[in-house]
């Protein structure tokens, strides 16, 4: 049975390697500090798809991903490991969305991708690690949705049949299809680019991308169709917009702070209640609880 | 996020020397093959920019995947049941991890599925895949096996097999046997014809290299009767018809991970491979120096990780209240190692253009018959390609271990524990002058090169070059050194004795591969200033290996050989 998979997918500065220029001084990330990459759990979501297609042969993986028009760069990433196209939802008034506003925006592109078997995506960003994005777009589809996934195993009859990896554990659930799953960073890695598609899908290209080539790679791109990536603006999908970027966004966000985390961190108190008491009322006090 | 190809930043200096532009624009039929595949290079830029792209995949792969898994694989290592192999899990990861990158068939032409490289960026993804993990290099580059059916098997064949190797089945080459090890010609191995045409195999092969693959190139004797190498032909095995079995895998000192077979051929079905009688005399020549060039690559890659491991640790360890590589004896061994990695992987990669040039006209020779320039270039770069090979091969490998010996006694008493990485490579290194011939037998391979000048000619055109005023002092000092060179192969040339000239051919073979690499040197320094230092250390190593070889030339008696014979 061949299927047609949706991988929800960002581009997201990487946040593992943080220099000391990598925050501006008003808080918010110097995205030119660091260099953009494959958030790394949607490339575990991109493993489990292309997995499923190994199974499912004349599968297709369409990569979704919102941003500016250079996340066309994750495009051509997860083509070259297997996924057959993807599209750029990009558009000046997606910008300074929230997760409520984007899994909106997304929501409304994967309705436009249409006739859809399962969507994945990974758990979260590390730009962000809210979560919130798969499960939100799972509401607004109105599908059963599977979070925490590690591994799919097994996809037959209209159903998925998905481990979970939990605290304390992991849990084997079945959903019927189709469904949202998000998947976990302890999943598979993803394989890597393959040799033989690099060379094949190296000049492929988005709208955006293509403006600013030579004559020449604009010709190639007119012979291979196959090489046109898709970008979609927000009217495209039919995104009200009052739902999009900062309209369509309830979260302000008032401050952004560097934490460092210095190594004595740890305090020692004695058992008594009192020495509790007072921990807690510190702890109101400075609004780290209450 | 490791990525042993990006941090390398000599790798793409070889890469773009000026001869690849001409290797691939013949490789390429002049970029003609865009028209019919899709990921075939529109021209010589975007070639260079797929090799370097394909090989950064190669850097990443070895540098997440295969590096980590090196030390469990040399613990857990293969093992044998039921005359089959399963290999170390972690080199199943390192093997599948490849084939899913398309790595396998890199070399081969695209119409059987291959990539189409030429051997140069092959030869490059070996140095690199080495560094992560030697033995493992021996499984993922037992590939260039297929090199030898696309050149001698028939069309079928090639169909056959080299599609299935570009879709990542290992191979191996069945050669040596319990009595025939350097001895090639004493195969037993009994190959008999059948009424339809494919043949039956019987016998034992001992120290085969990946011997539970999938398509095995055999060597066996056809002609009944006969005790020479003229009674051997090439076979091809397919796992699939089954008849060999694995009867014990060798628990070996190094490159663990790689499975070293002792095979039991029972009434294995097989099919001819090229012309009878040529096994050993055409095909295994061939086959023998890719595999040379692929140890040299081996080699190559055993001193990267060598002289890495040794440089770290000597920045980290403090003695006597500072770095011990602030140590003029830790520095100056860490500047020759270094020295040595440079001038061999030069050598290295001067040896696969050449390679790649004779080849690429053997294989349009095919097409259309080669105009009278093409024919004497390509004969010329033959030459020289049978000349490099064994110096790559014997002086890349006897480097390796010492620069393995070097980062061990660079990491003193820890490096004598199992704790670091060191002593793994240490032991891996050794084999690499023993197997493919061993360095004794590279100089017989290359001793005839001496006799017939072909090295000194490449000396004399690589000192044609005008190089900068910084170099000249170089340039002079090897004009000094292949005097010394010319001179020595002619007082032993003038002595008419053959066991003197055998007992000399390893001097004037060394004399012949230290003043080759310093010009090659000389001339790397020449397009880029990071190589400077290199050739000069190593031209004050290379000056004193020369002056010393001949000096021991120059004083001995040729009477006194018998003095060496012991009994």
């Amino acid at each position: 049975m061949s299927l047609n998979i949706i991988v929800l997918a960002k581009q997201v500065p990487d946040t593992r390697n943080v220099g000391k220029d990598a925050m501006k001084e008003d808080g918010t990330i110097n995205r030119a500090a660091l260099p953009a990459i494959f958030n790394p759990e949607d490339l575990n979501a991109l493993e489990q798809a292309l997995r499923l297609k190994d199974a499912n042969p004349g599968s297709t993986i369409t990569l979704l991903t919102m941003g500016l028009p250079r996340a066309a760069e994750i495009i051509r990433e997860a083509i070259y490991r297997g996924a057959d196209s993807g599209v750029v939802l990009t558009d000046r008034a997606l910008g300074g969305a929230d997760t409520l506003a984007t899994s909106y925006s997304l929501a409304q592109a994967v309705k436009k991708i249409g006739n859809y078997d399962i969507i994945l995506g990974g758990r979260q960003a590390i730009d962000g690690d809210t979560a919130q994005v798969g499960p939100q777009i799972a509401e607004k589809l109105g599908l059963p949705q599977v979070t925490y996934a590690e591994e799919i195993l097994d996809l037959k009859d209209g159903y998925v049949t998905v481990k979970r990896r939990l605290e304390n554990g992991v849990e084997t659930v079945k959903s019927p299809l189709p469904c949202v799953v998000t998947v976990n960073g302890t999943a598979a890695e993803c394989r890597p680019r393959n040799a033989m598609r690099v060379q094949k899908y190296k000049y492929a290209a988005s709208p955006s991308e293509a403006a600013t080539l030579s004559e020449e790679r604009k010709a190639l791109l007119e012979k291979r169709p196959y090489l046109n990536l898709q970008e979609w603006s927000a009217a495209y999908v039919e995104a009200d917009p009052m739902q999009i970027g900062l309209p369509g966004s309830p979260t302000k966000v008032k401050n952004v702070e560097n934490v460092v985390f210095a190594t004595k961190e740890c305090r020692v108190l004695d058992d008594s209640d009192a020495a509790i008491e007072d921990l807690i009322k510190e702890l109101i006090t400075n609004h780290t609880i209450g | 996020m490791a990525n042993f190809y990006t941090d390398n930043p000599d790798l793409k200096h070889h890469l773009t020397h000026p001869l690849m532009e001409k290797i691939v624009a013949l490789k390429e039929r002049n970029y003609t093959d865009a028209e019919k595949y899709d990921y075939a290079p529109l021209d010589y830029a975007d070639a260079q920019d797929s090799y370097d792209k394909v090989l950064e995949i190669v850097g990443e792969i070895c540098g997440d995947i295969i590096a980590p898994n090196a030390e469990d694989v040399d613990h857990q290592g293969p093992s044998v049941a039921d005359g089959r192999v399963t290999y170390a899990d972690a080199t199943q990861v390192n093997l599948d991890a490849c084939r899913k990158a398309g790595l396998m068939g890199m070399a081969m032409p695209r119409r059987y599925g291959g990539l189409n490289f030429p051997i140069t960026p092959y030869i490059m993804a070996a140095d690199i895949v080495s560094r992560a993990d030697t033995g493992f290099e021996n499984l993922w580059g037992l590939q260039d096996c297929a090199e030898t059916i696309y050149e001698f098997a028939d069309e079928d064949q090639k169909k056959r097999f080299i599609t299935r190797v570009c879709q990542g089945e290992t191979m191996s080459m069945d050669l040596t046997e319990p009595d025939a090890g350097s001895d090639l010609q004493s195969v037993m191995l009994k190959a008999t014809e059948q009424p339809d045409g494919t043949w039956r195999l019987n016998g034992v092969k001992r120290f085969i290299t990946n011997g539970d693959s999938d398509i095995h190139l055999v060597l066996a004797r056809s002609e009944a009767g006969t005790k020479d190498g003229r009674g051997l032909s090439m076979f091809i095995y397919d796992k699939r018809d089954g008849g060999v079995n694995v009867r014990r895998i060798e628990n070996k000192m190094g490159i663990k991970g790689s499975p070293t077979c002792e095979l039991t051929y029972k009434n294995a079905k097989a099919e001819l491979c090229g012309s009878r009688r040529l096994g050993l005399i055409k095909y295994v020549m061939a086959l023998m120096n890719g595999a040379r060039l692929g140890i040299a690559a081996q080699s190559v890659g055993v001193s990267e990780l060598a002289y890495r491991e040794a440089l770290a640790y000597a920045r980290d360890r403090k003695q006597f209240g500072k770095a011990i590589i602030e140590f003029p004896a830790v520095y100056e061994m860490l500047s020759v190692m270094k020295a040595k990695l440079d001038a061999s992987r030069s050598l290295l990669y001067e040896c696969a253009r050449f390679v790649d040039m004779y080849k690429v006209y053997d294989d349009i020779a095919k097409e259309r018959s080669l105009t009278p320039e093409e024919r004497k270039e390509s004969k010329m770069y033959s030459r020289q390609a049978d000349a490099l090979t064994p110096l790559a091969k014997g002086m890349g490998s006897e480097y390796c271990n010492q620069n393995a010996y070097d980062c061990i006694q660079i990491h003193g008493g820890s490096g004598f524990m199992k704790d670091y990485a060191c002593e793994r490579l240490y032991r891996d290194a050794r084999i690499t002058s023993i197997y493919e011939g061993t360095t004794q037998l590279q100089v017989v391979a290359a001793i005839r090169h001496v006799t017939t000048g072909t090295y000194l000619g490449l000396i004399n055109s690589y000192l044609e070059n005008d190089v900068k005023p910084e170099l000249q002092g170089i340039k002079d000092r090897i004009r000094v050194m292949a005097d010394m060179y010319a001179k020595a192969v002619e007082t032993v040339g003038k002595v008419e004795d053959q066991a003197y000239g055998d007992f000399m051919a390893r001097r004037l073979v060394e004399m012949a591969g230290v003043t080759v690499m310093s010009c090659l040197l000389m001339l790397d320094a020449q397009r880029n200033d990071s190589f400077r230092r290199s050739a000069e250390v190593y031209l004050n190593l290379a000056q004193a290996e020369v002056t010393k070889h001949a000096e021991f030339i120059n004083t001995f008696d040729p009477e006194k050989v018998a003095e060496y014979k012991v009994m």
